[in-house]
């Protein structure tokens, strides 16, 4: 359990994942959904996490940036170890949920229902965090506010309340959102999954122009077309395990195992 | 509105060819039960206005009555501080509620269960009855030394004592209605903030609490109106100053007691109907960015303008829920 902590950071990983073991609830009711999960995710590149549902691929993002304890195994993203400190004599510590806080603050998240503040602006919205958790002045946080939802192609919907955009636009507006807080690490969690079919390609295409620009970032998504291209390195996962991994033309087209067969052949 | 107004008629013409015009469905029950109601309202006026008992001389006389006036006044200090009061003591009683700690939410429980459920005409005797009960208080460890004490009576006069009274109970409703408020935020607002960096504190006073009190505002509107007539109570502990003590006795000493109570019910009205002015306000700032009202931006650009006239037609069911979270 201690191998990775200790394990010096490598340049070139963002994000170790290792032996990664979640246990939701207690006793009877538990229900173990993620059983040892490893994964590596080298600096500015793109995985695409695919799967049936309940296969445990959103719990594992989740566990990346802590919105989930960890029940076994160790998470480092920029050769720093999430939720814990180990101390000299090997003991684990859990971090002050100030320092876990800043952790999280380096890692962007795009959630599948947007939850964009409802009772801020679109521009408001991305203010909030470089203002509130980076301390960023006003007039500051605006300025690059607006620099951000121009990029995602909103420059005329600043003044808009959530409820008065599309989904598109309000996920797109989720995404300035994180991108505002200067991530070296961003997270989607089935970012088109509650879009209407006209307005999922307007997502990816951000999307798309982020992965380009050498974002580091890990999607789960039932957007196989996006994962064969845009995908460094694509993990199918079920049942809490890693099936299979290795780059879109080998897993997508040339898939081992029979699960990822099966899987496949429904979604494509 | 702007976008459908300005697709109707850009040259004053009506772009809807064939605008079905239709005789509307005879409703003459609709006319007679106006009638019927319109009737008995007229009814009801004459009886207040001619009835030579109520002696509305009297009550123009005296409704600006120094010692009414003064009544109002104590009336309106004790309805304000009270509720002031009480919204700290329940914001704090419903974090507790949601406390990891088990000691904050037994006490939070306890609390709530105590001042629910007791009459507020008691607990108002009781406070009145503290000197007799705790001649002398002091503050120090539990069953070890004391720093300091006082004699209640100097301390804590009626007018204290119905102040933190009337508090009291109101903050173990007011707790409830905070909590429904709270948990009425969707826990992806907070997972958001969490993700964003945020700490506990700043998600709850700037993402939890602004949407909950789109829920807390008008159940507290009408505790405050409740609260208005709850102080003509305190005359439990007793306070004897307040708007309907004060004009219940005048009325009693000059052998006229309905003038007088009219006197104290018109108050009552004024201020409630001022209340409810100040209420109307708060809903509509707090509900910015919830689809019912625009709210003071971006009104009536892009979708939301069609979706607010959609809306406005009132022959769809708007579920806000939905609009925060399609």
């Amino acid at each position: 359990m201690s191998v990775a902590d200790t394990a010096p950071a490598d340049a070139g990983t963002m994000v170790s994942v290792r032996a990664v073991h979640k246990v939701f609830g207690h006793g009877h009711e538990a229900v173990h959904v993620l059983k040892g999960v490893d994964l590596d995710v080298a600096r500015g590149s793109v995985t695409v996490i695919l799967g049936p549902s309940g296969s445990g691929k959103s719990t594992l993002l989740r566990c990346v940036n802590e919105l989930e304890e960890i029940t076994g195994g160790s998470v480092v993203v920029d050769g720093e170890r999430m939720g814990y400190r180990e101390d000299a004599k090997g003991v684990l510590h859990r971090l002050h949920p100030k320092v876990v806080a800043r952790q999280r603050s380096r890692i962007g998240m795009v959630f599948q229902r947007f939850h964009l503040f409802p009772h801020m602006t679109a521009l408001e919205n991305v203010m909030e965090a470089p203002v509130q958790v980076k301390g960023l002045s006003k007039r500051e946080a605006r300025q690059r506010a607006a620099g951000l939802l121009e990029r995602v192609g909103l420059s005329d919907r600043t003044d808009h309340y959530p409820s008065q955009l599309s989904g598109g636009q309000q996920q797109r507006v989720a995404i300035a959102r994180a991108l505002a807080m200067d991530p070296e690490l961003m997270l989607f969690d089935e970012p088109t999954s509650a879009l209407d079919p006209e307005l999922v390609g307007e997502v990816l295409a951000v999307m798309r122009d982020l992965a380009e620009s050498g974002m580091t970032m890990i999607v789960v998504t039932h957007e196989i077309g996006f994962a064969r291209e845009v995908a460094d390195h694509v993990v199918f996962m079920d049942d809490g395990v890693i099936v299979e991994s290795g780059p879109p033309g080998e897993v997508l087209d040339d898939p081992q195992h029979e699960r990822t067969k099966n899987f496949l052949s429904h979604v494509l | 509105m702007g976008d459908v107004t300005t697709q109707t008629s850009p040259s004053g013409g009506d772009p809807v060819p064939n605008r079905i015009h239709a005789r509307p469905v005879p409703r003459p029950g609709r006319l007679v039960a106006a009638a019927v109601v319109l009737v008995l309202a007229a009814m009801a006026a004459n009886a207040l206005v001619t009835n030579d008992n109520f002696r509305w001389d009297v009550v123009w006389l005296y409704l600006r009555d120094v010692v009414v006036v003064r009544g109002v006044m104590w009336t309106l200090i004790l309805t304000f501080g009270s509720m002031a009061i009480a919204v700290v003591l329940a914001i704090t009683l419903a974090i507790m509620r949601r406390s990891d700690n088990p000691v904050m939410r037994w006490v939070s429980w306890a609390w709530i269960w105590f001042f629910r459920g007791t009459p507020i005409y008691t607990q108002l005797i009781f406070w009145g009855l503290l000197a007799v009960l705790y001649p002398r208080l002091s503050l120090g460890i539990p069953f070890g030394p004391e720093f300091f004490s006082f004699r209640t009576d100097d301390v804590l006069t009626a007018f204290w004592l119905a102040l933190f009274g009337l508090a009291f109970n109101e903050s173990a409703y007011l707790a409830e209605i905070m909590r429904a408020g709270l948990t009425s935020v969707d826990p992806g607002q907070a997972e958001a903030a969490k993700a964003l960096g945020m700490k506990d504190g700043k998600i709850l006073r700037r993402v939890i609490l602004p949407q909950a009190m789109r829920v807390i505002v008008p159940p507290t509107g009408n505790e405050t109106i409740s609260m208005l007539k709850t102080t003509s109570l305190v005359v439990a502990v007793p306070l004897t100053f307040e708007l309907t003590y004060a004009t219940s006795a005048m009325g009693n000493r000059q052998f006229l007691p309905i003038p007088f109570l009219v006197i104290a019910a018109l108050w009552y009205l004024l201020i409630t109907s001022i209340l409810m002015v100040g209420q109307h306000y708060l809903e509509q700032y707090y509900g910015r960015g919830f689809g019912t009202t625009t709210g003071r931006k971006g009104r009536g650009k892009g979708p939301g303008g069609r979706q607010a006239a959609i809306a406005a037609a009132g022959t769809v069911q708007v579920d806000l829920a939905k609009e925060v979270t399609p």
